[in-house]
């Protein structure tokens, strides 16, 4: 059965889902039971006190799926590593999708705070899944430290451009050793699949999801692009062949040519 | 994951009887492929391929090496600087039992042979020695790169497999690139054919090239002596070493060679003859397989296989070599490692490249630019 | 006695725990974690804790997000 294995555990869809953005918890819980999906992702902020809302998890079985924290609004590693440690305090897994991104316009990933913060957390025992700008020096220095995956961008979040980074992202996927997740900006289920075609291990989609009339159809669309992208890469794509103008064959001498 | 314990999942009978079996469909279908896995490149490795199909793959190698390293051919030279060695090794020219007189140069000598070599045009240099750490240790060898250093930016090693603090000090002294041979990753036959000494430990050199990347080597060099076993496992289990250390020394070069067995002094005879055409063969898969490996080509080979190897993905070349100690500054018949096939001096090789469009490369790298403290 | 809760202050006339202060908020105790002076406090400390003057408390939940 051919399972994505992360930090040693095995699951049999590539399709992770975020849970933001969606206009009502009902539609969040459609989109993640459509999607198939068996990592959702969540984000920590503050309780209002004065008016306490009714928690998500209160909406997500987590018998079912993995819940995988994020840091969003980090902007540096410090801020980053204190709620990765809020998270698991919270008594789940210590799992963690790191994010730092001190810009609020594109929400890009600042690559050195990332990186000083995952030393940190691998260290206290946290399975890290990186999000980062898609850098294949960076992709191998953070696999070397001891992070679980790396999640390099498609595109900046919630632009939906699909895998804009494609010829970066082919360059990790041909040089790591960990499950490659690509992650933000993408729109559509045929990105979806292009990503799953050039071998990533898995795909992680949110915007596309959340702002849609309708999530669960869109989530088992990606569903599907997810499922077609992997099954076409196993399969083995074939490449665009080239007509050689060779002036005489380069072989030809072992025949005497 | 070391890399013992991922060769552990390819028992050699499997590979050998896959390899074997492979189909031209399924070598069409591996050839499709715009990245080689595995499986692809065993494929490739086929007695069965077409002679169209290798035609086919010889353009790609062609294309992939024009891309990612132009058109140029890095020229070094060995330097032998002992034939002492301690170890048995049935197939070599210095093993322990041939008795003829051992040499190990004097620091006057090597001084000597490595001004001759930078008067031909050298600036890259690969030092050999045989197993005999007392007699020509990392000490010896710390002193010989001092020396050698003076006249070239780079050098090399092709000595006895050492811990990673003798790696280390190879590092410190200046040293930027190791090979290390496993000569056959099948350890039943290893053992038969390296009886004593201490390459009779197969793990150990197993490990070597890893604990070079450790140490912090830029260029970390492999390969299977051709000819000594099954020669399609030995090619395949190259092609897996050298991804492995691609994939995790990835600051370091992965270098691949695939010397063929020749008759040393003491007659050893191959256990299975490499021909041109599976040669060939080879070196195009492992290109396939490593777009980024520096493909490394010796003098074993005649003119003119070398000529027609070239733009098949080759990027390094020795030339004008001698495989005695001694060998450049003295008119001497001291005994070889083994016999050299091409003759030609470094400028016929560099007039060869260049009417062949090629660009012979003396210095690519100098450890001065290394911001070395102290 | 005054808090600062989530970085705004505010008054209680009574002392409390930590954990009369979920209640009284309407909170479930398993749904934050609770940060005390910039630490951590764990879950089976929230009744054991008293709260004094000039405490600052953050109270986190999961909220949706990518």
């Amino acid at each position: 059965m051919d399972q994505l294995i992360i930090a040693g555990r095995s699951f049999n869809s590539r399709l992770l889902v975020g849970t933001g953005k969606f206009a009502s918890n009902q539609d969040m819980v459609a989109a993640m039971e459509h999607s198939g999906s068996e990592i959702v992702t969540v984000a920590l902020r503050r309780v209002d006190i004065d008016n306490p809302e009714d928690s998500i998890l209160s909406h997500i079985d987590t018998n079912r799926y993995l819940l995988l924290p994020n840091t969003s609004g980090a902007r540096d590693a410090e801020e980053a590593v204190r709620l990765a440690r809020l998270a698991r305090a919270a008594g789940r897994l210590p799992w963690i999708k790191l994010e730092v991104t001190p810009d609020p316009y594109y929400l890009l990933p600042d690559p050195i705070e990332t990186f000083k913060a995952a030393k940190i957390l691998v260290k206290e025992g946290f399975v890290v899944l990186p999000y980062m700008p898609a850098d294949p020096v960076l992709a191998k220095r953070l696999e070397e430290i001891g992070t679980a995956t790396v999640m390099p961008l498609g595109a900046p979040i919630g632009t939906n451009r699909g895998v804009q980074t494609r010829d970066h992202i082919a360059i990790i996927i041909e040089q790591a050793n960990i499950p490659v997740i690509v992650d933000a900006g993408l729109g559509a289920p045929s990105h979806a699949a292009e990503a799953m075609e050039m071998g990533a291990d898995a795909v992680l989609v949110n915007t596309a999801l959340a702002d849609t009339p309708n999530p669960a159809a869109m989530a088992q669309a990606f569903r599907k692009g997810v499922e077609a992208g992997r099954e076409a890469y196993l399969a083995g794509l074939g490449t665009q062949r080239i007509k050689a103008e060779a002036s005489s064959p380069l072989t030809g001498f072992l025949r005497n040519e | 994951m070391s890399f013992q314990q991922q060769l552990e999942q390819y028992p050699q009978v499997d590979i050998h009887k896959s390899i074997a079996t492979t189909t031209p469909a399924q070598i069409d279908q591996a050839l499709q492929r715009q990245r080689l896995s595995i499986s692809d490149f065993s494929c490739l490795l086929s007695p069965n391929i077409t002679d169209s199909q290798l035609e086919h793959m010889a353009e790609r190698a062609h294309r992939i090496t024009r891309q990612r390293f132009g058109r140029t051919i890095l020229l070094y030279a060995p330097l032998y600087l002992s034939n002492e060695c301690f170890n048995g090794c049935k197939y070599c020219g210095f093993n322990a039992d041939n008795i003829f007189p051992r040499k190990t140069l004097t620091l006057e000598e090597i001084e000597r042979e490595a001004k001759y070599l930078r008067g031909q045009g050298f600036r890259h240099m690969l030092l050999l020695t045989g197993e005999a750490p007392k007699i020509a240790g990392i000490d010896y060898l710390e002193n010989a790169v001092k020396i050698i250093k003076k006249y070239c930016g780079s050098v090399s090693i092709e000595v006895f497999p050492m811990d990673i603090e003798g790696y280390q000090r190879m590092v410190e002294a200046g040293v930027d690139g190791l090979t290390v041979y496993q000569e056959t990753y099948d350890p039943v036959l290893y053992r038969q054919l390296h009886p004593y000494g201490p390459k009779s430990n197969y793990d150990y050199r197993l490990a070597a090239p890893e604990r070079a990347g450790a140490a912090g080597l830029r260029r970390i060099g492999i390969g299977s002596l051709l000819g000594l076993g099954d020669s399609l496992s030995d090619v395949f289990y190259s092609g897996l070493h050298g991804l492995y250390l691609a994939r995790k020394f990835w600051r370091s070069q992965v270098t691949l060679s695939f010397p063929r067995l020749c008759p040393a002094e003491g007659g050893f005879q191959p256990n299975s003859i490499v021909d041109d055409r599976q040669l060939t063969q080879f070196i195009c898969a492992l290109r396939l397989l490593i777009p980024d490996a520096g493909l490394i080509l010796s003098t074993r080979e005649k003119e003119e296989l070398r000529n027609n190897l070239l733009p098949l993905g080759i990027t390094q070349m020795s030339a004008g070599s001698c495989t005695a100690p001694g060998g450049y500054g003295e008119d001497n018949q001291d005994v070889e490692q083994f016999a050299i096939s091409d003759e030609r001096s470094p400028n016929e090789v560099e007039n060869f490249l260049k009417s062949k469009g090629y660009e012979a490369v003396w210095k690519d790298w100098d450890g001065a630019f290394l911001n070395k403290a102290g | 006695m005054e808090l600062t809760i989530n970085g705004r202050k505010k008054t209680y006339q009574d002392k409390m725990t930590v954990q009369q202060l979920l209640q009284l908020s309407n909170i479930s105790p398993e749904r934050v974690v609770i940060e005390l002076n910039f630490s951590i406090l764990s879950p089976n400390m929230h009744d054991k804790t008293e709260l004094k003057h000039g405490d600052a408390i953050e109270l986190i939940q999961f909220v949706g997000g990518g």
